[in-house]
């Protein structure tokens, strides 16, 4: 009877959503908006040239990939807010599991494991930082970068039962954060505005582009890696 | 049509929450909420023909899909990832009290004590 109820509401729900499609833009046909197209040809303070890859340069923004000139730089506060949640849901994370043991197996992890981490560690580890430092310029950036490290320092959990990463993690985790934020205030005694790209943009496209962007991206590569180590370390106990 | 998928996920998510006794099926049906409604945010900014909206050598000139969206979802994931976590713990601590996840037995041992 349950069940049957359950499959009316979640039913009743789907043609709910199915009718409010007419109201919708149709799929595949959506017309940008004002805002997007201003962060598309970045000229959100009005000046109205097409960017081009490779040639334009100085512009208000730098970075080629275009959503990361927006979690970035037009929208990095959001984006400190954003990295804020994180940091307190890995603290909740290491809350409450506090006072647990490290989960031990009393025998040698599997050979085959032990061997090829360290093959493997090193690619990983050197795959997350090119996707953190190139996050302006190919898709990724600081959060999958991030999350990459952090499954590597996983697998370095998985194969030796004496590592433990807590410290350094909690270590990296603050001064990144703290970096952060020394960031905006700089750009908020440079140009007047927190969190403002106070330095020269360059030409798009190029490595070093792109102002607070890259170095922003960075910070928060270290920071997201740290804090999902953490709370790799902490789920990662005797239950 | 992608805007069906996410619409379907949403539903099955509901009838998850609904219906399922076991705590880890609930949370994994609230994950499934969470992906579908990413899913659905991502097609809103999708235009047919259209590229990633990255300037590179093989789109040197905007002819780009919706950025916002994408930007606004790259958020909603992360949030998603931190929320994931915290429930998982909580269950570790369900676990570690009851020694199980299921709604009806956790219910029993509280009535019994």
């Amino acid at each position: 009877m349950r069940r049957v109820f359950a499959l009316l509401i979640s039913l009743g729900l789907i043609l709910f959503f199915v009718n409010s499609l007419s109201i919708l833009p149709e799929y595949g046909n959506v017309e940008l908006s004002k805002v997007s197209n201003a962060y598309i040809n970045k000229s959100v303070n009005g000046n109205n040239e097409k960017v081009k890859f490779g040639e334009s340069k100085d512009l208000e923004d730098g970075a080629a990939n275009v959503v990361t000139s927006i979690v970035v730089d037009y929208r990095s506060f959001d984006t400190l807010g954003e990295v804020t949640v994180l940091f307190t849901s890995a603290l909740g994370v290491g809350l409450i599991l506090h006072g647990f043991k490290r989960k031990t197996y009393g025998r040698l992890p599997n050979f085959i494991l032990r061997v090829s981490v360290g093959i493997l560690l090193p690619l990983i580890l050197l795959f997350g930082v090119y996707v953190f430092v190139h996050g302006h310029l190919t898709p990724g950036g600081g959060f999958p970068g991030g999350t990459i490290i952090a499954a590597g320092i996983l697998l370095l959990y998985l194969s030796n039962e004496e590592f433990d990463l807590s410290k350094t993690s909690k270590f990296v985790e603050s001064y990144a954060g703290s970096l952060y934020i020394v960031v905006g205030l700089v750009g908020l005694a440079i140009g007047g505005v927190f969190l403002i790209n106070f330095l020269p943009t360059g030409v798009v496209g190029d490595l070093f582009s792109a102002g607070i962007v890259p170095i922003v991206y960075i910070l928060i590569g270290f920071k997201v890696g740290a804090e999902l180590s953490g709370v790799i370390a902490d789920l990662y106990r005797e239950g | 049509m992608v805007y069906y998928i996410s619409f379907i996920l949403i539903g099955i998510g509901i009838y998850g929450i609904l219906t399922q006794k076991n705590l880890f099926k609930f949370l994994v049906s609230l994950t499934i909420i969470d992906t579908a409604i990413n899913i659905f945010i991502i097609s809103l900014g999708y235009i047919e023909g259209k590229d990633v909206p990255i300037y590179s050598k093989y789109t040197p000139v905007a002819n780009f899909v919706d950025p916002l969206p994408q930007a606004l979802v790259l958020t909603a994931i992360v949030i998603g990832v931190g929320t994931l976590a915290l429930g998982a713990s909580l269950l570790v601590r369900v676990y570690e009290k009851y020694e199980t996840l299921e709604v009806e037995e956790i219910a029993v041992k509280e009535a019994r004590k």
